[in-house]
């Protein structure tokens, strides 16, 4: 090889060491774009609850889940829909309401101390006996489970359509919550770990 | 469990006894966090169920580390101890 061909190889392989260059960081830039995406749709610390049910024992056990969850140091969120909408009562009015409304507000619990259970209510008697068996074994009541999640920072969001359909004001709610519907819940079940429905 | 527990720098105590799930892993977690980073608190609790439960949380969470597990009788009652570090 003469010093003249040497010289041409040499400008040849600095413009293919550059044009290598130049496409890796393409590649690297096209990689982190792609990995940034897949972050963002990973699930993360997080469980979604929805409570649809109104009964005693099944409220119970939505939020010791929830308190537990929160407790491992999971961000928690409780979606009540429904008859789960009883869950966050705290107080029955009945004044500016329709004749149906004012018949579905008188047979609901006013707050979360009228709920039953889901099984052998007998018109609320099996409602007592279980809080009094609760209280027995030294088990955290409804209540104080509900408070105890209120200031671990679980989110409690109530669905805006079924609290429209079952004709509870607003300010029959707890104040601290949030209102939302199926985007709210399903923005958080999509990127959490866990999502149950009760 | 391969830690002497007996030789353990415990910096705090906290007694659940008589409370149930999720109450004794709440107050745990309450406690812990007024701690120091590397210190260890002890759990005393006659919750059967925390045993797993501990085990859990240390599974779960980045923020405690389970050093330990022990079980004594006293008094014809089984105490579950549970010695929980933290460690951020």
């Amino acid at each position: 090889m003469n010093t003249a061909m040497l010289a041409v190889d040499q400008t040849g392989a600095r413009s293919n060491i550059h044009a290598n260059g130049q496409a890796l960081s393409e590649r690297v830039a096209a990689l982190e774009a792609q990995l940034a995406a897949i972050q963002n749709r990973l699930p993360k610390d997080k469980v979604t609850i929805v409570v649809f049910s109104g009964d005693l024992d099944r409220v119970l056990a939505a939020f010791v889940i929830a308190s537990g969850a929160a407790t491992l140091g999971q961000e928690v969120a409780m979606f009540f829909t429904f008859w789960g909408l009883n869950a966050l009562r705290r107080q029955r009015k009945l004044q500016g309401k329709k004749l149906t409304e004012k018949m579905m507000a008188l047979m609901s619990p006013a707050d979360t101390r009228g709920m039953g259970v889901s099984k052998l209510n007998f018109f609320g008697a099996g409602a007592v006996m279980l809080r009094q068996m609760m209280k027995e074994k030294n088990v955290s009541s409804l209540e104080e489970l509900i408070e105890l999640c209120a200031g671990m920072g679980v989110k409690m969001v109530s669905c805006e359509m079924s609290r429209d359909v079952m004709g509870i004001a607003p300010e029959e709610l707890r104040p601290d919550i949030e209102v939302g519907g199926v985007a709210a819940y399903l923005a958080d079940a999509l990127e959490s770990k866990v999502t149950l429905f009760i | 469990m391969s830690v002497d527990l007996s030789t353990l720098t415990v910096t705090r105590e906290l007694d659940v006894t008589g409370l149930k799930c999720p109450m004794p892993l709440v107050k745990a977690r309450q406690e812990i966090a007024s701690l120091a980073i590397g210190d260890v608190l002890k759990v005393i609790s006659t919750d059967r169920g925390s045993v797993k439960d501990f085990q859990g949380w240390a599974k779960a969470a980045t923020q405690v580390e389970l050093v330990g597990q022990s079980e004594e009788s006293v008094d014809g009652k089984t105490l579950y101890i549970h010695f929980i570090r933290r460690l951020r």
